[in-house]
């Protein structure tokens, strides 16, 4: 109950402060460029095999444009309260820390979910003139969904460390691409380490959805580094109790 | 059953001290107000009080609930206006009231007529749609007070209420505060001595995270004025005047107050509690021809109380 209060507050938040229509445009136009430029590109180079191969190239590319627009979504939820001192009016309310988290986690979910739905509209207008296979854009859209879930959760926990949002922001994204990139060393690891960063890995984990598979391992991994992510915002929060501030 | 019961209140931020060892009691219907200089630890206890963090050691129970064990249960029964007034500032008035009022669980039904109420109530009423952004800084106080109040709290936490008011507003805020002790326990702080003596049942003085004094504000007056001061400005001769003015009855010593050339005429006067000296100085000073300028009592400052208690602390224990 106390999480949905909290939620709408976020998401009007979010609204007011342009900060949601700013997240979501710019998504939309990349991700609108991608797809238009693959489109092309397949239609001139591929030919027929647009069914596919179109949609595992745009999901490459807009896991991307997701991973780096996330940080900016999630920047304020704690380090603006934070600046502000409203952190104290929510610490002295009746609410545990559990409903602010999830509430302003379920917040910004809420806008990644709007902002994924809205480019739905480019697979409805590819149907008109190309059948469209739906199996594989529905698991690559499940995997940006729970992708960008992680990514969320990620940046809830920085921002709660610091009440500055550049700050969080550069943070978020610093950890979000060094999960990315864990596993593009080949070069240096021994294949057994190489396989351990592979499962770390961020990219890596992605590439089942596109093909239109759903692995549980995959899913597992978004799912447990969601969750991390939010025990790890508890804690931070927690901490003000031996801390002793906000 | 007390309201508040502070026991051993203790708070160090790292090595560095808030507050140290605090107990006190408040029953219904009291205001108390803490008074203490900056830094003396007046924040540091509210924020104790209100379960934003947990005492170093010691605890303290409201309304009959463990700040360190039932901080939810704390929290439902006060509402709180932090030192800063902290708003969400992208809000408007009448949505952050209801954003707060559904945290603080006012059953829906009611949510709507209580946070018109408390507008009413805060003089908010005219800027319900106004962004709190765009208010001035006393109405940001009032919003910040009716967030306090709307979920009807049984205790009542104000942090420096009146700052940054204008002198009508502080008169009318004073008097709300009254209106509310009658029902309910307020707890407020300030570092303005007559607000103390104006809206507290009872003042409790904190230094340097001690409490040094706790009791009604006359009373505090009374020990603290144990020796009222008289200030008198007049033009004669210093030793003379000095001289035959000590030598009235209930004059404990005259002092020439020695700032500067602008004060050359100033002499302080201390006189014996509840002596009545005023006229017989002014009648000598007259018929000695001394050009009487200037003759009142001295208020004590809040820098006065201090130096006293202090002092009376280092000299030997009194009773709270
Ligand atoms: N977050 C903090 N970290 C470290 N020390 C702190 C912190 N907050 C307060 N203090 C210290 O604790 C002591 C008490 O501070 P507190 O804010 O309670 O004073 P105060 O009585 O409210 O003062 P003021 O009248 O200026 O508001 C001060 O010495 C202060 O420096
Ligand atoms: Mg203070």
């Amino acid at each position: 109950m106390l999480i949905h209060t909290i939620a709408r507050r976020e998401l009007k938040a979010y609204f007011t402060s342009l900060i949601a229509y700013t997240v979501i445009a710019t998504f939309l136009a990349v991700s609108g460029y991608f797809f238009y430029t693959n489109m092309v590109m397949f239609v001139m180079f591929v030919g027929s095999d647009v069914r596919l191969g179109l949609w595992q190239q745009t999901f490459y590319d807009m896991r991307f444009v997701l991973v780096s627009l996330m940080p900016l979504l999630t920047m304020r939820l704690f380090a603006e309260e934070k600046k502000l001192g409203t952190i104290e009016l929510l610490f002295t309310s009746p609410l545990q820390d559990v409903d602010i988290i999830l509430g302003k986690y379920l917040a910004s979910v809420l806008v990644l979910v709007l902002m994924l739905v809205l480019t739905v509209l480019y697979p409805i207008l590819l149907a008109i003139v190309f059948s469209v296979d739906i199996g594989p854009v529905a698991t690559g859209y499940l995997g940006l969904f729970l992708m960008g879930s992680a990514c969320i959760a990620c940046g809830l926990f920085l921002s709660s460390l610091t009440e500055n949002q550049i700050v969080a922001a550069m943070a978020t994204l610093g950890v979000l691409l060094l999960l990315w990139f864990i596993d593009w060393n080949e070069g240096i690891a021994g294949a057994a380490t190489i396989r351990v960063l592979h499962q770390l890995s961020f990219s890596e984990h992605f590439l089942n959805f596109i093909r239109g598979v759903i692995e549980l391992d995959d899913v597992v991994y978004y799912v447990s580094l969601t969750v991390l992510f939010l025990c790890c915002t508890a804690w931070s929060l927690e901490s003000r109790k031996w801390r002793g501030r906000a | 059953m007390y309201t508040i019961e502070a026991e051993h209140l203790t708070k160090f931020y790292g090595s560095a001290r808030g507050v140290v060892d605090l107990s006190f009691t408040v029953e219904r219907g009291e205001i108390v107000g803490f008074l203490g200089p900056n830094g003396s630890g007046k924040t540091t206890t509210m924020r104790m009080l209100t379960c934003f963090f947990p005492p170093t050691s010691g605890t303290a129970r409201i309304c009959g609930h463990d700040i360190v064990r039932e901080p939810l249960a704390v929290r439902r029964a006060i509402g709180y206006l932090p030192e800063s007034v902290p708003l969400y500032l992208d809000m408007p008035v009448r949505s952050y009231l209801h954003f707060f009022a559904e945290v603080k669980g006012v059953p829906s039904r009611q949510r709507r007529q209580r946070v018109e109420e408390t507008m009413q109530r805060c003089g908010l009423e005219q800027y319900a749609h106004r962004l709190i952004r765009k208010l001035s800084k006393g109405y940001r106080q009032r919003v910040g007070i009716a967030q306090a109040l709307l979920g009807d709290p049984e205790v009542l936490i104000l942090d420096e209420p009146t700052i940054g008011l204008d002198p009508r507003q502080i008169i009318e805020i004073r008097n709300l505060i009254k209106e509310l002790g009658s029902s309910r326990t307020v707890i407020l702080s300030t570092h303005i001595l007559p607000e103390v003596s104006m809206t507290c049942t009872r003042v409790m003085i904190i230094h340097e995270g001690r409490l040094i004094a706790i009791d009604t504000p006359d009373n505090l007056m009374r020990r603290i004025q144990q020796t009222p001061r008289i200030l008198l400005r007049a033009h004669g001769p210093e030793h003379e005047l000095i001289r035959t003015l000590a030598a009235l009855p209930n004059v404990r010593s005259v002092q020439r107050t020695s700032t500067g050339a602008a004060a050359l005429d100033y002499y302080q006067i201390d006189t014996e509690p509840d002596g009545q000296v005023m006229s017989e100085i002014a009648r000598v000073v007259v018929e000695a021809g001394w050009q009487l300028q200037e003759l009142r009592p001295l208020d004590i400052t809040l820098e006065q109380i201090f130096i006293q208690l202090i002092t009376d602390e280092q000299t030997g224990p009194r009773p709270c």
